[in-house]
């Protein structure tokens, strides 16, 4: 297998099964490869969040065969699969979810921790290093929840980054704010793919946002019709 | 470090919510509380009552039983050696109530370390005469130094000196019920008379109050030496001897070794006194049923605090499920949650607890039938605080069982995606 592939699903199908059986994903099939800026577009309902979900092994219940750094998914634990978001996969969400009992620099911290290769002081040091990257450093004592829209999301991002993933993931990371601050987010993304050889893989309806990426993948009715 | 990753995370959540963490805290400290309060008193109160007899009671008692002979005539002939002899109306012979060789045995009791001590008594029937009445009493013939150290004989004598029965010749402590009936005062002379149907008089020392109204109208105490006088006795009759031991629980096997080594009958505390086993054992079980209701109340109140905890904190749950913790991590945490709940409310609960028996034992308890008794009885026995801190322990675990389930099989994907 390609060195430089970072993700690979083959022949991905899902259905909903509540109360008929709807299929959602028909066939999906393609690859990411390390270092590429990726987005996944489409109407309302395609499937490309669904897609996503799969992709970060979170919804297990699917057909096909999906690959993370040439290692299989399929048949892994719940731990495991745990592990391998962990290790190897940052998420930004639409929401911004951060932990409102914590400060911004906990937050980041956590899956750091989680992963227990450094030590706390290492990783709070990473964890500076990320906000000091993403623009945010002098929030880092702040409670999650004094923070506006866009900081929290900047704060995300810089949560994703910390155990240094193979591949970002975000489910519409705009989505949920304005102008301004989307392109500020965008901005963020473009930087890490072109500075830091970043791989990510965005699902956004934002099509001004989509036009800049490397490469965007269309969907349409659970199918993949441009890649 | 995922332990303390674990423990960090399960305190910024109960401290998040510090409110509804102290409320479920509360209801763990109270049932504590409750349970040490309720076990201390009623085991306190328990060993008083118990106390009443069996602090009086001997481990031991060897003693002759007036009995018909296993070993009768018939059986020992030849002729009829090999068929069942029927015999009707055996009369118990002219056996001895008092023990043979008394003094030997105690002094072969004396050493043996199973026993702690030995005290011989004699008791003789007798009847108190008052004017033409004559009243039927019983008199006990003691050492009332080995009496008072054994089985505290002097904390019972409210009235006079204990040790005067064995200074004053042919002196006597009567019962307070007895006293009252005699019409007698400390210093007058009370006429008794044996089966034998000799006549004592004897000097009033003390009066004793042993808390059993029905034993008070009857008993009385004198010297070994003056019992064994009235009864016209040698100065080695004994007709009981009493034994304390270092362990109670050895007294059944140990009484079937002595009756069988000194020739003699001879009765354990447990059965003679089984009764206050079972009274006892009764009231435990009372209190411990309460106890434990009172912690099953405070472990819903915790369960439901972590159900609602849960439903508010879906959203940090399904975050902290796509960044990298597993179920099993999640479940962990409000595990953590619970037990330290259970864990600081039940140390609370010790500590009040433990103040509130203390506040027990200094209210004013006086009865006339329990003179040494001044205040509540509280038994401040530490097995209550282990019990009960295993308990909330356990009840705080089981609370949060379901709850951290639920937490641990919440799906990310549902919650992200229901937004």
């Amino acid at each position: 297998m390609d060195e430089r592939i970072v993700l690979q699903a083959e022949h991905v199908n899902k259905s909903f099964h509540d109360p008929v059986t709807i299929p959602v994903l028909k066939d999906v099939s393609l690859t990411i490869k390390k270092g590429e800026f990726v987005s996944v577009t489409g109407k309302s309902g395609c499937g490309k969040s669904t897609l996503l979900y799969i992709l970060s092994t979170m919804d297990t219940d699917y057909e096909g065969d999906l690959y993370i750094g040439g290692q299989a998914m399929r048949g892994r634990t719940e731990k495991q699969l745990a592990r391998v978001r962990n290790e190897s996969i940052g998420f930004v969400f639409q929401f911004h979810y951060l932990l409102n009992e914590f400060t911004v620099l906990e937050n980041v911290m956590l899956p750091g921790l989680k992963l227990g290769i450094h030590s706390e002081v290492e990783v709070k040091d990473l964890a500076m290093d990320r906000l000091n990257t993403l623009g945010i450093q002098s929030l880092a004592a702040k409670k999650a929840n004094q923070l506006s829209g866009g900081e929290k999301q900047r704060v995300a991002i810089a949560r994703a980054l910390i155990n240094s993933p193979s591949i970002v993931m975000c489910d519409e990371p705009t989505g949920n704010l304005d102008k301004k601050n989307s392109l500020i987010v965008f901005d963020i993304f473009k930087k890490l793919a072109e500075e830091n050889k970043q791989t990510l893989l965005v699902v956004t309806h934002d099509q001004e946002f989509a036009q800049n990426t490397h490469r965007t993948i269309e969907m349409e009715d659970g199918r993949i019709i441009k890649q | 470090m995922n332990v303390r990753l674990i423990i960090r995370i399960a305190k910024a959540l109960l401290l998040a919510r510090w409110k509804q963490t102290l409320v479920a805290a509360i209801g763990v400290t109270f049932s504590i509380t409750m349970f040490i309060t309720l076990l201390s008193f009623m085991t306190g109160l328990n060993d008083l009552l118990d106390g009443l007899i069996l602090n009086r009671t001997a481990h031991i008692r060897l003693f002759n039983e007036i009995k018909p002979n296993l070993d009768q005539p018939i059986n020992q002939s030849k002729d009829y050696q090999g068929s069942y002899n029927f015999i009707r109306s055996i009369k118990s012979g002219n056996s001895r109530q008092e023990i043979y060789n008394s003094q030997a045995i105690m002094q072969a009791l004396r050493k043996d370390n199973r026993v702690t001590g030995v005290a011989p008594k004699i008791t003789a029937q007798v009847f108190f005469n008052d004017g033409s009445i004559d009243i039927t009493g019983v008199i006990n013939g003691i050492d009332a130094r080995e009496e008072s150290s054994l089985f505290h004989f002097s904390d019972y004598v409210t009235q006079g000196n204990p040790l005067d029965i064995q200074n004053v010749s042919n002196s006597i402590i009567l019962g307070k019920g007895l006293a009252a009936k005699l019409l007698a005062n400390i210093g007058d002379v009370v006429l008794v008379t044996t089966a034998k149907q000799q006549q004592f008089s004897l000097k009033v020392v003390g009066f004793f109050q042993s808390g059993l109204q029905e034993l008070d109208k009857v008993q009385s105490y004198a010297s070994i030496g003056t019992t064994q006088k009235i009864l016209g006795k040698p100065s080695d009759y004994i007709t009981d001897i009493q034994l304390k031991m270092v362990d109670v629980n050895q007294a059944p096997p140990v009484a079937k070794e002595f009756a069988k080594l000194f020739n003699a009958d001879a009765e354990d505390i447990q059965t003679a006194n089984s009764q206050f086993e079972t009274g006892s054992s009764v009231r435990s079980l009372i209190s411990y049923s309460v106890g434990i209701v009172l912690l099953i109340v405070a472990g819903f109140g915790i369960y439901n605090i972590l159900n609602m905890m849960i439903y508010e904190k879906m959203d940090s749950i399904a975050i902290l499920k796509a960044t990298g913790f597993s179920g099993l991590d999640v479940n962990r945490i409000f595990l953590v949650i619970a037990l330290s709940i259970g864990f600081f409310g039940g140390l609370l609960g010790l500590f009040f607890g433990f103040l509130l028996s203390m506040l027990i034992d200094q209210i004013p308890f006086n009865t006339p039938s329990l003179p040494t008794i001044r205040t509540y009885p509280i038994n401040y026995n530490p097995a209550f605080y282990l019990i009960a801190s295993i308990f909330s322990l356990v009840t705080t675990y089981l609370a949060g069982w379901a709850p951290s389930r639920k937490a641990s099989k919440v799906d990310p994907v549902i919650i992200i995606r229901g937004k």
